[in-house]
């Protein structure tokens, strides 16, 4: 039972990250079109962003809160130097452009500060763990889920209160006639890359604090699951990125605790074929997006 | 023609091979409401569009209150001073009636302005005013017309372009959007206004404009344009 519990909270913590990753993708998707590979190295840099704050002395939550900030200058600078001149091409141009943008961003983290991992040393009381009952919680994932929780439910108070907001909405219905409104797209963008950047800022957070090193391929695996969270739920669809990202992470954790060794190895492509099997009967994915016909 | 709130002169617009327009003239004088009509597929939405500033054109200029506006983005001809209801309606469906009306509010820079607005609108259109809370895609094909008129006038336009505003209503319906035409022109908004209903469009018509496959097969004084049997008979299918 007590192991049960705890790869419960394992799992709600991995998918946390994984919702964070997608919806961020989904946003900008839903409002540019655009699949952003590069969405991992915007987690990544978030990561160095952490890592040099710390090696510069500057305290724990300065050092996490300006990766956070790193990731968001990240994401607008993206936007205003590859992206914004893409505008209205197609989903393949803007697709190969965040290839490119991935590729030259990994390439510039291995040269420029190391290609292995750098370590990122937080304070000791942050890896350890408590007890409730007879169940040992880590601290790590505590954080990662308090973290991811509180951005989702920021986010969707964000989209549902205020006016920005509601145009984000309105702008992934139909962009052409929020503009027709008189609604900025440049500031309707960057706010959707700006949100992206938040959350990928989030989610490096919450996974150097628990794994303690940063490398250049840091954000692309999780952003890859993240992708296939965004196709389960419906690409495009913010909630429905939200639940695939909950999804993968739980299928991923039961697997890993489940599993017998020998068959570990087909690990992900167990995940991947319980994707295939929901986009069997469901194509449109868990929670299809409402619109998107209309470009 | 000194006193054209909107200008349209010798407009082309191509998609890819397609000549859509072609060298199409017209204006909308200041309080004055100019009927555009024709056929599905003669290019009137896509004057429109040009007009608001979300479609290229391949030559030819467009002046709204005597400036050149060509090649200016939607978001700056809204400035300006012009609206849209457009084509389909095109309300956010996954918006509350009164998130539609506050996302076009954005426009307005007071925000105490905004929220007045946007109560007068709730109360000259009851309707919405009872549904602010129900989702735009629940609302009737009147209603949501009604919803898409509001929202342009969050802005105050002085220019407004109806695009199909009665298309798909039952009559009852089609009845109050020309009375809400005859409302707002009463008030000095100017209307350029697109119509397959050609009989009712002449009436609040004080020009109109005769479109066949993208150019101009007549065009003049309405009262003239519907008195002219053969060009009824030819166009306008009324």
């Amino acid at each position: 039972m007590d192991f049960v519990i705890q790869q419960l909270i394992n799992a709600v913590s991995l998918g946390g990250v994984y919702a964070m990753l997608a919806l961020g993708l989904a946003i900008v998707f839903s409002i540019v079109r655009l699949i952003n590979f590069a969405h991992g190295e915007i987690m990544t840099f978030g990561g160095y962003g952490i890592f040099l704050a710390l090696v510069f002395g500057i305290p724990p939550l300065g050092a996490l809160s300006i990766g956070v900030g790193a990731a968001v200058v990240m994401a607008l600078a993206m936007e205003r130097a590859a992206f914004r001149a893409m505008r209205g091409a197609d989903v393949v141009a803007l697709l190969i452009t965040s290839f490119a943008v991935s590729e030259i961003l990994k390439v510039l983290f291995q040269n420029m500060i190391s290609p292995r991992p750098v370590p990122i040393s937080l304070p000791a009381a942050w890896s350890s763990s408590y007890r409730i009952g007879d169940v040992v919680i880590g601290v790590g994932p505590t954080i990662s889920i308090v973290v991811a929780l509180t951005a989702l439910v920021g986010l969707s108070l964000f989209l549902r209160r205020a006016t920005t907001g509601m145009a984000m909405r309105a702008a992934a219905e139909d962009f052409e006639m929020l503009r027709l409104l008189g609604v900025r797209a440049s500031r309707v963008v960057a706010t959707a890359f700006a949100i992206s950047g938040l959350l990928a800022g989030m989610a490096a957070l919450v996974w150097t604090a628990q794994r303690g090193s940063v490398d250049p391929m840091m954000g692309f695996f999780p952003v890859l699951k993240a992708f296939i969270a965004t196709v389960l739920g419906g690409l495009g669809s913010l909630g429905g990125a939200v639940l695939g990202g909950f999804v993968v992470g739980a299928i991923e954790v039961m697997t890993q605790a489940f599993l017998p060794d020998a068959l570990s190895p087909y690990r992900d492509a167990i995940v991947l074929a319980c994707v295939i099997a929901t986009l069997l009967v469901r194509p449109n994915g868990l929670l299809p997006a409402r619109s998107g016909a209309r470009s | 023609m000194t006193d054209a709130v909107l200008e349209v002169d010798a407009l082309n617009i191509r998609y890819g091979p397609v000549h859509a327009v072609r060298g199409v003239s017209l204006s909308v004088s200041e309080g004055g409401v100019t009927a555009l009509l024709g056929a599905n597929g003669a290019g009137k939405t896509s004057i429109v569009m040009a007009v608001a500033g979300a479609r290229k054109i391949a030559s030819g200029a467009i002046r709204i209150f005597g400036q050149e506006t060509t090649g200016r983005a939607p978001e700056d001809i809204v400035r300006a001073g012009v609206a849209i209801s457009a084509e389909g309606r095109r309300i956010f469906a996954s918006l509350s009636v009164e998130e539609n009306l506050k996302v076009a509010g954005a426009v307005v820079p007071d925000a105490s302005v905004e929220v007045e607005r946007r109560v007068a609108l709730m109360e000259r259109f009851p309707i919405l005013g009872q549904r602010r809370r129900q989702l735009a895609g629940l609302l009737s094909g009147g209603e949501q017309q009604m919803l898409a008129v509001a929202r342009a006038l969050m802005s105050a336009p002085r220019l407004l372009l109806l695009d199909e505003p009665s298309l798909g209503l039952a009559p009852q319906m089609v009845d109050r959007i020309f009375d809400i035409i005859e409302e707002l022109r009463s008030e000095g908004i100017s209307i350029l206004l697109v119509e397959q209903n050609a009989t009712l469009a002449l009436q609040v018509a004080d020009r109109a404009v005769v479109l066949a496959n993208g150019a101009v097969a007549a065009s003049g004084d309405a009262q003239t344009i519907a008195g002219d049997a053969v060009l009824r008979e030819a166009y306008l299918a009324a």
